[in-house]
């Protein structure tokens, strides 16, 4: 699928945002490289991008290192050198570190984007990129070319930033490695679970709450090694007593083993999320479900989104429309190997 | 009736169509918010997906949607007619004071949220399907029915929370869904269907139910259960 069915699927979504943040994540789009990390950087001027790059080159093998390709328009302004590398990370690095690779880039991520001023990865995963900017989605999904990129899944956000300036680091989706995020809704616990991920060395950088949410699935899903379905039942788990009144004596006990292992990794306040990961995604709303989410498929693929209509622009024909309940998760994935 | 095809109109001119225009149909519909806000007259019909806020404040007339509809569908309506084909998302009806909404399919979540009543004004919705989880949530006033027609549990999770007025009359019942304490749930008798019964009537004619197959119901009541649902709040009172 062309990156562009996504971007012209914001078109009737243009009231939920103000044009302050639009962006995309596009899975399998880069299958020649994907056995390398695709790093999305965003540098303020060419001083940072030569420092960075030699800080990566001490680190990674890149193999190819390009701008990203943007199309001039009058409604997108104000745009950093905006830069990708496909890279590999040196095995003598990794071996003195004792670090796994994914780890490895995970942390070199935080390091540049906590400690770089004027740099910020913005996407680090194989075979799949984000594409953020200030503007509006549709014309993001314009500025970036998504037409010339073809993927298995995409994901797309409008931002409508209400507490946290919008700026270039600040649109959706939120990404580390190949998870991304993007978020309709506020987090109220967003302080609880930035300190708890600072625990674990997650430095949340980028003055929103929506970034937490991504590190909290990397941590749950490949530190903890938890499956989708647990980690949804962390981050929106049932209310006590809606497990009190569980009539599945194993599940209740997995829901109140969930409840008490990870309790700082509950997040509260409204929100709708569709987390992409390498595979497939997984669409999820707060447990009182005050942001809405509708689903519909025809033939293999599913659409998610916030309105139905956003679906029918996708696929006028749309079947088997349905909402999904807060705290359900909804999973996708796509066939094996076909990606 | 005049068709007008509303493909790539903003609802600033959508709605200046509409006040141009006593009865119409607007095909090519796709998310545009706000359609036939604060309408007072007319015959709406609407081809495709209307957006957020359909109808609100709505002030007379009637909008039919053919196909499903979003959500706060008839926010802050004050009287006139809401007829969706289809189901209709979150929050429906949410604060209506008047006027009535009837839904052939589901309901999303908190259908009815605060509807209130007034003098002679008392809101109603009717969902032919089910109903989402926190239905009726703050309601004040008003009648919400539920028809459950294709089966399943009528309302979902948390129905009534906070409820102090108005009534709910479901067909079936609320099935293992905890209705919290302030309110009373009871088989509802031949005089609460007789209230209801013009309702369920007009639901029948616009979507062509046998009126006699849903009156076999049973049907539920629920009600607020005091006068002075915030008395033990925080002190006896």
């Amino acid at each position: 699928m062309p990156g562009s069915l996504a971007s012209e699927a914001m078109r009737p979504m243009h009231e939920r945002s103000n044009g302050l943040g639009g962006g995309f994540a596009g899975y399998g789009i880069y299958p020649e490289y994907r056995d390398f990390y695709a790093l999305h950087m965003f540098f303020d001027c060419r001083d940072t991008r030569k420092a960075c790059e030699a800080f990566l080159k001490e680190r990674f093998e890149i193999v190819r290192s390009e701008l990203i390709p943007t199309r001039k328009m009058p409604s997108i302004t104000g745009e950093p050198i905006i830069w990708r590398y496909f890279a590999s990370p040196l095995p003598s690095v990794l071996k003195s570190l004792q670090l796994d690779e994914k780890e490895f880039v995970a942390r070199t991520a935080m390091r540049i984007n906590a400690g770089m001023d004027g740099a910020f990865v913005f996407s680090s995963g194989k075979n799949m990129g984000a594409f953020k900017a200030v503007g509006y989605p549709e014309d993001v999904g314009e500025f970036y070319r998504l037409e010339e990129y073809s993927g298995y899944a995409w994901t797309a956000h409008g931002r409508y930033p209400t507490n946290t300036p919008g700026w270039w680091g600040g649109a959706h989706p939120f990404t580390l490695l190949d998870w991304s995020v993007v978020h309709n809704g506020e987090i109220s616990s967003y302080d609880a679970n930035r300190r708890y991920m600072e625990m674990f060395g997650y430095k949340c950088t980028l003055q929103t709450d929506t970034e937490v949410i991504t590190y909290m699935m990397d941590y749950l899903l490949r530190v903890q090694g938890l499956t989708l379905e647990e980690a949804a039942g962390v981050i929106a788990a049932p209310f006590w007593s809606t497990i009190g009144r569980k009539a599945d004596a194993a599940d209740r006990e997995k829901r109140l083993y969930l409840r008490k292992m990870f309790p700082s990794l509950l997040v509260t306040g409204p929100f709708s999320i569709v987390l992409g990961f390498t595979g497939g995604l997984m669409a999820l709303n707060d447990r009182l479900k005050l942001r809405s989410m509708v689903v519909g498929e025809k033939g293999d693929r599913v659409f998610i989104a916030s309105e139905e209509a956003a679906i029918r622009m996708m696929e006028p024909e749309a079947e088997n429309i349905w909402a999904p309940a807060g705290g359900e998760p909804v999973i996708v994935r796509v066939k094996e190997g076909a990606y | 009736m005049e068709t007008i095809n509303i493909e790539g109109l903003s609802y600033r001119e959508i709605n200046e169509r509409l006040r141009a225009t006593p009865a119409c149909k607007l095909a090519g519909c796709r998310g545009q918010r706000f359609i036939g806000a604060g309408m007072g007259s007319g015959e709406l019909t609407i081809e495709g997906v209307p957006g957020n806020a359909l109808g609100a404040y709505l002030n007379g007339g009637s909008i039919t949607v053919l196909g499903n509809a979003q959500d706060a569908v008839g926010d802050t309506m004050n009287a006139g007619e809401i007829i969706v084909h289809g189901s209709i998302g979150d929050a429906a009806g949410y604060a209506m004071r008047g006027g009535r909404i009837l839904v052939k399919g589901d309901a999303g979540y908190r259908a009815g949220i605060h509807m209130k009543a007034y003098e002679d004004k008392v809101p109603v919705m009717v969902i032919g399907g089910r109903a989402g989880s926190f239905l009726g949530e703050y309601q004040a006033g008003g009648l919400i029915i539920v028809l459950a027609l294709n089966g399943g549990r009528p309302v979902g999770s948390f129905p009534c929370t906070g409820m102090h007025g108005g009534k709910m009359l479901i067909r079936g019942g609320c099935g293992d869904a905890v209705l919290p304490d302030q309110v009373t749930a009871r088989p509802a008798g031949p005089e609460d269907l007789e209230e209801a019964s013009g309702h369920i009537r007009a639901f029948c004619g616009a979507f062509l139910y046998d009126m006699e197959d849903i009156l076999k119901g049973p049907f539920t009541l629920v009600t607020p259960n005091s006068k002075n649902p915030y008395k033990q709040m925080y002190v006896m009172n």
